[in-house]
């Protein structure tokens, strides 16, 4: 019996499903991709973790690459990232800025004053609503903000050092420019 | 009369329970119109952190803070549908349980009903086919006495058993 070209229809089919199914398998669920990328940063005015009579925002920063990494002493892989943070402040490529998200003051001062602070400074976001403006659902979340003010780039998660070299780094030398 | 006053009374204060235990997250706000409200919107806006919960059904952190925000909103006379759209602009989609239809989403929505065409066309067009098929070539007679001896033989076979 001669082999039609027909009967490939299913296998072809199976290889096309499963080629998508493989692809899901692969994929983080708890990422999802943020509606603010190429959007203005949200403004805030927030207090500042250390002096809380002095108040800082983002319009402080137009003309000036930097990171507003979103952290919190109760968040546990905020522990992770942070001796990558503490890396990358020394190495001086980016100014990066803490939003304390919902999070006590003291505690907080605490923890940077045991484990190194690599903030320009933080703010309090005490109850976490600037950080809704900023689609935060889960900390730590860390935005590369450009020269105009625009969100590139969101890392969902602690960062990594696979990120940091591969994405972050690159992108800002790049928007620096 | 009286007794049967007592009976309605009873019943209807049965149901009014039932109705209280049946209820799905107590709201302990003031405003129980505007808690029902956020709750109706929120069965269908997805707690991101629990991702196959609704907002409706979530206790975590996030949901309160979000409801929380409806409530505020709400209060401030806003309508559902600019609590969406505040949610929507933050979060995204993906927050929504039902995506918009948009270019993206085609294939979304209207897949299925695509797969369901095409399978309906192959159907007929196979069953057409075989039935054209049948109709055109009908049994030589050397094939009608061949057919009814194999038919014969099964039958003897399975008598003989």
């Amino acid at each position: 019996m001669k082999l039609s070209w027909r009967a490939l229809i299913p296998l072809l089919i199976f290889v096309g499903l499963a080629g998508f199914l493989a692809r899901g398998l692969f994929l983080n669920p708890t990422e999802v991709p943020s509606v603010l990328i190429g959007k203005p940063a949200p403004l805030f005015t927030l207090p500042q973790l250390h002096e809380p009579a002095q108040t800082f925002g983002p319009a402080e920063m137009q003309g000036k690459v930097w990171l507003l990494n979103v952290w919190a002493s109760w968040c546990v892989s905020c522990r992770e990232e942070h001796p990558l943070l503490v890396r990358l402040a020394r190495s001086g490529v980016v100014p990066i800025y803490g939003l304390d998200y919902k999070d006590d003051p003291a505690a907080a001062i605490g923890l940077l004053q045991q484990q190194g602070d690599p903030y320009v400074l933080s703010v309090s976001d005490g109850n976490g609503r600037v950080g809704m403006d900023y689609g935060v659902y889960g900390v730590p979340e860390t935005y590369v903000i450009d020269k105009q003010g625009v969100i590139r780039y969101k890392q969902i998660g602690p960062i990594t050092e696979q990120a940091l070299d591969k994405t972050i780094v690159p992108l800002i030398k790049e928007l620096q420019r | 009369m009286r007794r049967g006053g007592w009976i309605v009374l009873m019943l209807v204060s049965g149901l009014m329970m039932d109705a209280a235990l049946a209820r799905e997250a107590q709201p302990l706000a003031e405003d129980p119109v505007l808690e029902r409200r956020i709750n109706a919107l929120g069965e269908d806006l997805r707690c991101l952190v629990c991702q196959n919960q609704s907002l409706a059904d979530s206790h975590a952190d996030f949901a309160i803070d979000v409801k929380n925000e409806m409530r505020l909103q709400m209060q401030q006379g806003r309508s559902d549908q600019e609590v969406v759209d505040f949610l929507v602009a933050r979060y995204g989609d993906f927050i929504l349980f039902k995506p918009p239809v948009k270019a993206v989403t085609m294939l979304l929505w209207f897949g299925p009903f695509i797969l369901l065409a095409v399978g309906a066309a192959v159907l007929i067009v196979t069953l057409r086919r075989r039935r054209q098929r049948s109709e055109q070539t009908p049994l030589s007679e050397a094939e009608q006495r061949r057919a009814a001896a194999l038919l014969g033989d099964t039958l003897d076979g399975e008598q003989n058993r």
